[in-house]
């Protein structure tokens, strides 16, 4: 069968899935189960209406339990076990994590990333937010420091590669240097900055998503609250500072930790520019070099990078929650 | 507390006049209310009395200063918004004290000064709440006592009621009345669209239309003597029947031959020349009295009666489709009177007369 075909029928049978699993489920439970007829009728009703949301529910919730639910579960069991998956160690794998140097500078880079990325990619986004609220051409530097967001982590960093490149030809940063007359350097070269050099890819990328959402946020302040401000004496900075941040907190924060999710599963930027080396290593990335080596051990990497992202996840949902109430 | 006087201010948006020719005297403890339909420039005059808005001709002198291009903060203004705006994230305390914050008062000042401004309004038990924790009145209460905190020259009120339900309308309203009474010397500006709010609150209304003053004067004044066909019909509820008729008698009084059949005298003097005038006859509806005498000022069909118990209100049938439906008040019910021909007249102190939509009286 040629793919085309393959592929439509595969539409076919999957969409014809969904809207038949939805009228059958539907139909045998109105008809079958409760029917809203006889001397129950009214009582029918009112449990068919209770189960109704299970229905529509059930589909995704199987599919999540099935792909999210299993695999933490199983991930766990994995990193009991040792390199074969044959022999049982108990937390052996994550005894010798923690005595690991490299895995104790991806904690600590990791740590870096999860506070330098969140809190510039946010600030320079509120900034440049509140800059090009009010200009002519903001929405055409809009579109401009958004753009990065449609680019790939690795494409991404494919272009900083030549940035950084220790080439005066190629990289910016030592064509600048040679202008001066220094000496070409490889800046992912240079430990412990280097890695903010591969932070700020990711500030690069991440600042247009905070920019968006906390440009839409500025906007939806009442404007009387700041002619108010404005009536009260309040000059620029205070009118920013005291009346419309405060008053965008809660999407400050959302915006804030989904970053900070977001920091903790990025591993391409760092595979792609140092594969880790030069003291780069970041929990995601150390993960990928025991991959297919050591499942054990990748898993127990896993599993720890799942136990630091929990934390912020619950607050993300429960502030991106009350930001909806 | 202060004099203020809008010389031939205007408003332009690039090529569009919003408003023009805005000459208005204001003095120290007047309450003024500024009327008109929607869009007649009644906010943007508020905004820029504030400013919030760009005085684009004439100038605006607050306490014999010119203050066109003194910042808001400066001209010792305070305003209160009919979305109240005050500041969500802050406390009660903290949004009235933010003006003498900004402003660098001690701690000492500001705690007295907001103490109170919620002394005033009884808003002492709310102090510590949120704005999301208060009712619609409440907040406007925040509202205004934030103004009364900054102790300012002129407030301006900007529909401070149009965001509460009728009742809270009433009693805010009450409250704004007595705020004025025990601040006698500050001066305020109301905007309104609200005729009852204007009518009770006002020291002088100044009706706005079509980019300018039509007219400015006491409550009262307006309700009797407006100058034209326009405050006549905007000034009162509901509004003033008009009617076409033409000048048959002349002197210290007038009798108008109506186009409808009727006859009417009015208290309004006219000269020789007047005779034949066209004029249009205006009537409130409340002045309106039934009559069953031969000498009648319109008669006509009724085609709907509102009956509310303390006075009726009848709709005659209008001559043709377009015309707008003569009504008429009476006390009493009068229910029975559906369909029925009724002839009406009224006093002849009541009756108003406009040619070319201006007065008889302010020729």
């Amino acid at each position: 069968m040629p793919p085309v075909l393959q592929g439509i029928l595969t539409i076919i049978i999957g969409v014809g899935g969904c809207v038949g699993y939805f009228y059958a489920s539907n139909l045998i439970l109105d008809k079958v189960i409760f029917p809203a007829k006889g001397p129950k009728a009214g009582i029918n009703i009112n449990r068919a209406n209770k189960v109704r949301p299970w229905l529509f529910l059930f589909p995704a919730m199987f599919a999540l339990g099935l792909y999210l639910a299993y695999p933490v579960v199983g991930s766990f069991w994995r990193s009991l076990f040792d390199r074969s998956g044959a022999n049982f160690i108990g937390l052996g794998n994550y005894f010798d994590l923690f005595s690991e140097s490299t895995f104790r500078t991806a904690v600590f880079n990791n740590l870096l990333w999860v506070l330098f990325v969140p809190a510039m990619a946010t600030f320079l986004g509120l900034l440049v937010a509140q800059l090009t609220d009010r200009l002519s051409w903001g929405n055409i530097a809009k579109s401009l420091i958004f753009m990065p967001m449609a680019i790939s982590f690795v494409g991404a960093s494919l272009i900083w590669k030549f940035v950084y490149a220790a080439n005066p030809d190629i990289g910016i940063i030592n064509a600048l240097r040679d202008f001066f007359g220094m000496q070409t350097l490889d800046p992912l070269q240079v430990q412990f900055w280097n890695n903010f050099f591969l932070m700020f890819i990711l500030v690069w990328i991440q600042t247009g998503f905070a920019m968006v959402i906390l440009s839409a946020a500025l906007r939806g302040i009442p404007e009387e609250t700041i002619e108010a401000a404005i009536i009260d004496g309040a000059n620029a900075f205070q009118i920013f500072f005291q009346i419309k941040v405060p008053q965008i907190m809660g999407t400050i924060v959302v915006v804030w930790t989904t970053i900070t999710i977001l920091v903790l599963k990025v591993f391409d930027i760092v595979y792609t520019m140092t594969g880790g080396n030069f003291g780069t290593h970041i929990l995601p990335s150390y993960m990928m070099t025991y991959m297919f080596r050591d499942d054990g051990r990748a898993t127990a990497v896993a599993f720890v990078i799942m136990l630091l992202v929990l934390p912020v996840m619950i607050w993300n949902i429960r502030q991106a929650r009350k930001e909806m109430r | 507390m202060a004099d203020l006087k809008l010389a031939d201010v205007e408003k332009a948006y690039g090529e569009v006049k919003v408003l023009s020719d805005i000459d208005l005297d204001i003095r120290k403890g007047e309450l003024i209310v500024f009327v008109g339909p929607s869009g007649c420039g009644k906010s943007t005059l508020l905004r820029m009395i504030a400013g919030l808005e760009k005085i684009t001709g004439g100038t605006l002198e607050i306490d014999g200063l010119v203050v066109n291009d003194i910042p808001p903060a400066q001209r010792g203004i305070a305003m209160v918004f009919q979305t109240y705006a005050l500041y969500p994230h802050m406390t009660v305390r903290d949004n009235m004290a933010f003006a003498l914050k900004i402003a660098g008062k001690s701690k000492a000042e500001i705690d007295e000064a907001v103490g109170r401004a919620a002394d005033i309004l009884q808003l002492g038990p709310y102090l510590d709440r949120l704005p999301k924790a208060l009712s619609g009145g409440q907040r406007q209460r925040v509202a205004i006592g934030r103004s009364i905190v900054r102790d300012p020259k002129v407030y301006l009120f900007d529909e401070p009621l149009s965001n509460l339900d009728a009742a809270l309308r009433v009693a805010t309203r009450i409250e704004i009345a007595k705020l004025k009474e025990s601040m006698p010397d500050s001066t305020m500006i109301y905007v309104t669209h609200d005729q009852v709010e204007a009518m009770t609150l006002a020291s002088r209304i100044v009706v706005l239309a079509g980019g300018g003053i039509a007219q400015v004067g006491s409550p009262l004044e307006l309700y009797e003597r407006p100058n034209s066909e326009f405050v006549a019909q905007f000034i009162g509820s509901p509004a003033m029947n008009l009617l076409a008729g033409e000048i048959v008698e002349t002197g210290e009084q007038t009798v108008v031959k109506l186009d409808g059949g009727g006859t009417a005298r009015a208290t309004i003097p006219t000269t020789d020349a007047d005779k034949g005038l066209k004029v249009n006859l205006g009537v409130r509806p409340e002045d309106l009295v039934a009559s069953d005498d031969a000498d009648f000022l319109y008669q006509g069909e009724v085609d709907l009666v509102e009956a509310l118990g303390e006075l009726t209100v009848l709709y005659f049938k209008p001559d043709n489709a377009e015309a707008a439906p003569v009504l008429a008040k009476l006390a009493g019910t009068h229910a029975e009177l559906r369909g029925k021909a009724v002839k009406l007249k009224a006093d002849p102190s009541k009756i108003h007369l406009f040619s070319n939509g201006v007065s008889l009286l302010y020729r």
